[in-house]
């Protein structure tokens, strides 16, 4: 089996979790979207560090997934605060900047 | 040739059909996180498909990896998520309707032409050579051989990460933290507020869930003394979520009574 299906693979979960961080409304799905785009770009990281044969494709993705954690805790936090003053999780509720 | 002949039987093959069976499955499962309606479905679904990405890293040499993303996405990570859905509980941007109008065909549009254009990318794409394979440099193992490079080649960018990881903690902390505007209301004042309300419909307490003889549960709403169901005794989540039943269905005129006779 040729290594680069991998590639095929993450460009295809790249391209759905896109397309779900503009279509869904909820803040929740839309940050999970997020986190499936992160995780396609770490699949390529390490698809690629297996066809140079060297690891730093795999410390780069180990980066990523720190980031990725940090990302997480905060936009979380944001949400919850969101929540607590708006009473929604949706993403088209929150547009004080566009009135 | 036989040497081939082995390692096509032995090596290849088994990663091939760990391949075809579970990238289609994260493809499906991925797919279904934007067409379910519910955001613990979407949840469920997205641990699955990090738990089969799992098994890609582990299956092409990044044993380290693997695990982690086990312990760090499925296992913190997805967690958190659940925990935060569960604090926010069901509202009404769960459904799947559009609010901006066209906005889902252009999406759609736009995720077949970016998708199609990488895939042609990667299919005319020559790396070069064939895959090398990491078993030098996972010679001395992989947990070694990342924590070599981690600490001489990556040092910097490993304490900054580190810093990162600090300051999102405290940023976390300083976000949901919660300052109370108002003072909060004594047993006092609110029973003064109770009494001295409008009506003195609720001041012995709102009223229980209806009790009816076929149906004693949560979700059918009491009956007044004047006959009319009474919204307030039914949890608000649960008639936000449109689970909240007709009690006319449980009404002794509506049942039927008529025993049948067993032939």
């Amino acid at each position: 089996m040729d290594a680069s299906n991998y590639l095929y693979v993450s460009a295809l979960l790249f391209t759905i979790g896109a397309v779900g961080v503009v279509v869904r409304r909820n803040a929740i799905v839309v940050f999970m979207c997020i986190e499936l785009m992160l995780n396609a770009a770490n699949l390529s990281f390490v698809t690629f560090s297996r066809i140079n044969g060297d690891l730093d494709g795999q410390v780069m993705a180990f980066f990523t997934m720190v980031v990725a954690a940090c990302e997480v805790v905060v936009g979380l936090a944001i949400i919850v605060t969101i929540y607590r003053s708006r009473r929604s999780a949706s993403v088209d509720d929150a547009s004080l900047l566009k009135r | 040739m036989l040497q081939l002949a082995l390692e096509v039987g032995q090596t290849a093959k088994p990663e091939a059909v760990m391949f075809w069976i579970l990238g289609p499955l994260a493809v499906v499962a991925s797919l279904a996180i934007l067409l379910v309606k519910k955001a613990v479905h979407s949840a469920i679904l997205m641990a699955f498909v990090m738990i089969i990405l799992a098994v890609f890293y582990i299956a092409q040499d990044a044993a380290f990896l693997g695990i982690v993303q086990i312990v760090v996405y499925t296992g913190a990570v997805m967690m958190l998520f659940l925990f935060i859905l569960m604090l926010v509980g069901v509202d009404s941007s769960d459904s799947l309707t559009e609010t901006i109008r066209g906005l889902r065909p252009i999406a759609i549009t736009a995720a077949i032409g970016f998708g199609g254009l990488m895939i042609s990318l990667l299919g005319h794409a020559t790396l070069g050579r064939q895959a090398l394979g990491l078993s030098a440099a996972n010679a001395d193992g992989n947990v070694q051989a990342l924590a070599q490079l981690l600490f001489s080649t990556y040092v910097w960018p490993f304490e900054v990460v580190s810093a990162l990881l600090i300051t999102a903690a405290l940023g976390a902390m300083v976000l949901a933290h919660h300052q109370r505007t108002i003072i909060r209301p004594t047993q006092r004042q609110l029973s003064i507020n109770r009494f001295r309300g409008e009506s003195l419909g609720t001041a012995a307490g709102l009223p229980g869930p209806g009790v009816y003889a076929r149906h004693n549960a949560v979700d059918v709403p009491a009956l007044l003394p004047d006959g009319t169901p009474s919204a307030e005794s039914v949890n608000a989540t649960l008639s936000a979520r449109g689970d909240m039943l007709d009690y006319k269905k449980f009404d002794l005129s509506e049942i039927n009574t008529k025993v049948e006779e067993e032939k």
